[in-house]
């Protein structure tokens, strides 16, 4: 803008304008995954006190239950961002405290506090002209569905996705019709289970193994990789010992939030804050920082 | 042995440890195999005489458990190998094999491999050496199974700490 | 110059002397212009952070005596006010307080409003060490420096009004010339005042840092600082520089505190360390909080409150259904490496400005000047043990 020279800076990710207070949106719809897991669709109010900037995809926002407490939660879909903000927000959560199984139960028309949107994105966009892979753990693909859905929105500019998902038992595996769809508009789907039931006739074994059969172009492909701290660190060693550079791996790391814009200390690993140079890390960046015992 | 089975061995990476001479001599131990979807290749307890290249197609390992029926412990595609069995007295399955779907494989003679390892250490070290990265790195993928990392907290018993709901 | 002169002084004015009995016009002057006015004042056997009413509640003819694990008031043999260091609060007890609520909401109108309870307060911050301006700094810069800025700071930091007063009697546990800073403040101030209470009589050399500063000044009587004067107390800061009761080497701490994180150093601290968090909620830069929702009996009314944590209580890294750091060992080394490595990272300046009240304030005495010394001694053990032999070198005798 100043004329300066062809100096291209990085886009700056939306940002929250009024940080600690919550605009409290309403819940428009509720969908049951998973025994324990549920899809919220959340609006705008109609006269929001303050304006919540659009999300993308990797952030997260500091979800409220009126009376309860906070938590941080990413956004799973695309949500609807007319106009440069958040009218529409998608979360898929897990009810594993007070807070999120008040969210959890939480009923079309109840009012959920946002703030945000936090952190770093995907930045999806990067890997334009290259191979996407992804690969969930469990939970994790609920933060990475906002990177298939962001993909299949502008399928020319990508060469292969693959989306390879491992979860629990066949009954935890989330999006299970999603899935299908995906594989009819080009995402190459392969999913595995760690325990299997007598219904399921697909694969059985750790995400892992799926790494090695996958078709695409290591040294042209950016890697998205999200689910349990261990399970992201075999992965992106896997995904390396495949031959994709370490800087185009990311993953998106979770730690205690108590405020999600920097100011509460909770979430710190070593020299990062989640909250600020995080979620979404480089592999480069967060290898060494994973594996130090209790950082 | 065919020269197209010495191809069709060599372009495995599994074999990747053995020279050109060893791989000529494994492929006279070997022949392929086709398997139907739900066909059974061997059932826990039998005499493991044989193991797999799987070249294309997907196999189940599987446990006939008292009560809930055959447990699939784990599945096996494209470039893995089949049975370990066959390496250790007493030489019998302790699992059971089923094709999830139609699955074309090199199957090789287990007795006849075995001779020609100890027959021939260097052989026998090169076999060896191509088995035991599968091994450890299947071993290594059952221990973080066994974590069952996605479990919910309440699923897993967890250390002493007071706990802040979230 | 005649006192009560409205000249409309600039920072680059001359100092001036205030004798200690006029400082009731500071707080007039002070209160007249609606600030509150918060200070050192002795309260159950300490000086404390206090709001104060009158100049008469400072803590004339006080001291204090400090080492690890130890702090004592004594009387002294001067009148001195603010002749005392490392007490066991700091000014985040006014900028950034202990409790403050973030915002309260109405489940009826759907709608949160941002704030604290009641009018909020313009501080004066009378007798601001220079350790602790720096230290102010040091969290206006992770407070509202980064992108989103903590709206209740903010409210108090802007508007506040700092009076620094410089040190002439540094402490036992006192290294701040080791941190970059020393006994003489040079900015981040409205006014500076330097005690003298000699033969001279009881009185302060003062300059203002900021047009707000002159103006203060101007409805304070004073007279015009003579050299002789200026030069005295000039003279007792700069000795204050090399009296420090400690050192630290600052150089390379991130990187030593990085290459630290296997010690087994850690093992040692755990050994004494009883993780009661005294030296989190003493440091002027410690700033970790934590929130709490609370409602009334209807559940229509919510508000969150925000109030200080501690790194070092067991349930701060709490994540999926346990912590994170549960040890002893990884709560010590995630409190050093990050007040002393990591903050570099995250904001660009090392978070310790070596005010001593983590060495004093710990029950059990732990020294972090020494707990540097101890890993930087590891360190060079192991980079000896790990070069190769080196052959002697020769007389050139030989090819």
């Amino acid at each position: 803008m100043t004329g300066q020279g062809t100096a291209r800076s990085p886009p700056a990710e939306p940002a929250a304008t009024a940080p600690a207070v919550p605009c409290f949106y309403r819940v428009i719809s509720r969908r049951e995954d998973t025994s324990d897991t549920v899809t919220l669709e959340l609006t705008e109010p109609a006269r929001p006190s303050h304006l919540i900037p659009a999300f993308a995809p990797g952030q997260f926002a500091m979800l409220t239950a009126f009376g309860v407490g906070e938590v941080p939660i990413s956004v799973s879909g695309l949500g609807d961002n007319g106009g440069g903000r958040a009218r529409r927000l998608e979360h898929t959560l897990r009810a594993v405290g007070a807070v999120t199984r008040a969210l959890h139960a939480a009923q079309p028309g109840s009012l959920i506090g946002v703030r945000g949107p936090f952190g770093t994105s995907w930045d999806v966009t990067s890997a334009a002209g290259r191979d996407i892979v992804i690969v969930a753990g469990g939970i994790g693909l609920a933060p990475l569905r906002s990177v298939v859905l962001t993909a299949l929105a502008d399928r020319p500019s990508y060469g292969r996705i693959v989306l390879l998902v491992g979860a629990r038992t066949p009954d935890d595996l989330l999006y299970a019709g999603e899935l299908e769809r995906w594989r009819r508009d080009g995402v190459e789907v392969a999913v595995t289970v760690d325990r299997a039931d007598t219904g399921w006739s697909g694969a059985v074994g750790l995400v892992t193994a799926l790494i090695e059969p996958a078709r695409l172009a290591p040294g042209n492909s950016v890697a998205f990789v999200c689910g349990p701290d261990i399970m992201m660190r075999f992965t992106a060693d896997a995904l390396a010992a495949r031959g994709i550079p370490v800087h185009r791996i990311r993953v998106s790391l979770e730690r205690n939030m108590r405020c999600g814009a920097g100011w509460c200390g909770h979430c710190q690993l070593g020299p990062l804050l989640v909250c600020r140079d995080g979620p979404v890390v480089g592999y480069d960046r967060a290898a060494a920082l994973m594996r130090v015992r209790e950082l | 042995m065919t020269p197209a089975l010495a191809v069709r061995i060599s372009a495995h990476p599994f074999f990747a440890a053995l020279t050109d001479t060893q791989l000529a001599a494994l492929a006279q131990d070997g022949m392929a195999a086709t398997f139907t979807a739900g066909e059974r290749l061997f059932d826990e307890g039998g005499i493991a005489d044989r193991f797999w290249l799987i070249e294309q197609g997907s196999i189940a390992l599987d446990m006939r458990v008292p009560g809930r029926g055959d447990q699939i412990v784990e599945t096996l595609g494209a470039g893995t190998v089949l049975g370990w069995s066959w390496l250790n007295p007493p030489y019998r399955w302790h699992f059971g094999a089923m094709a999830r779907l139609a699955t074309t494989a090199i199957a090789f003679d287990a007795s006849s491999v075995r001779r020609r390892c100890d027959a021939d250490p260097a052989f026998g070290y090169a076999a060896l050496r191509s088995f035991t990265p599968v091994i450890i790195e299947r071993l290594q993928a059952t221990r973080l199974r066994l974590l069952d990392l996605y479990a919910a907290p309440s699923q897993v018993r967890q250390a002493e700490t007071q706990p802040t709901d979230a | 110059m005649p006192p009560n002169q409205d000249s409309g002084r600039q920072p680059s004015d001359p100092a001036v002397v205030v004798d200690a009995d006029r400082l009731p016009a500071l707080f007039d002057a002070l209160h007249g212009r609606g600030y509150t006015v918060a200070g050192p004042t002795v309260r159950d056997g300490a000086i404390v952070v206090a709001e104060l009413a009158s100049a008469a509640e400072l803590p004339f003819g006080w001291g204090v005596e400090t080492e690890a694990g130890r702090y004592r008031l004594r009387e002294r043999s001067d009148t001195a006010a603010f002749g005392h260091s490392a007490g066991p609060q700091s000014w985040k007890s006014v900028l950034h307080p202990s409790r403050a609520r973030l915002w309260s909401a109405d489940r009826v109108t759907g709608t949160a409003e941002a704030g604290e309870t009641g009018e909020r307060p313009r501080y004066a911050l009378l007798g601001v060490r220079p350790c602790d301006v720096r230290a102010v700094g040091i969290l206006d810069q992770v407070l509202t420096g980064g992108r989103h800025a903590d709206p209740v700071y903010r409210g108090r930091r802007d508007g506040a009004f700092i009076i620094a007063v410089e040190c002439t009697e540094p402490g036992a546990t006192c290294f701040c010339t080791s941190m970059g800073g020393g006994p003489g403040a040079e900015s981040g101030f409205d006014l500076a005042m330097t005690e003298l209470a000699d033969s001279g009589g009881h009185r302060f050399v003062v300059r203002a840092g900021t047009p707000a500063g002159a103006e203060v000044l101007a409805d304070v009587p004073s007279r015009a600082a003579d050299d002789a004067t200026i030069r005295r107390a000039s003279t007792a800061v700069n000795e204050a520089a090399d009296r420090m009761g400690r050192t630290m080497p600052a150089q390379g701490l991130p990187q030593l505190l990085a290459d630290s994180r296997g010690s087994p150093h850690w093992d040692d601290v755990a050994s004494r360390c009883l993780t009661c968090g005294n030296c989190t909620m003493v440091c002027p830069t410690c700033f970790c909080t934590t929130t709490e929702d609370v409602t009334d009996l209807t559940g229509d009314h919510a508000e969150r409150w925000r109030v200080w944590d501690s790194c070092f209580a067991l349930d701060f890294s709490y994540l999926h259904g346990g912590s994170v750091r549960t040890s002893g060992q990884s709560r010590y080394r995630q409190w050093i490496s990050h007040k002393l490595g990591t903050w570099h990272d995250q904001f660009g300046s090392s978070g310790c400005v070596g005010c001593g009240r983590c060495i004093a304030w710990c029950p059990v005495g732990i020294d972090i000047t020494q707990e540097v010394s101890a890993l930087a001694s590891l360190q060079d053990a192991a980079a000896t043990a790990a070069e190769p032999d080196r052959p002697a070198a020769t007389d050139g005798s030989g090819p």
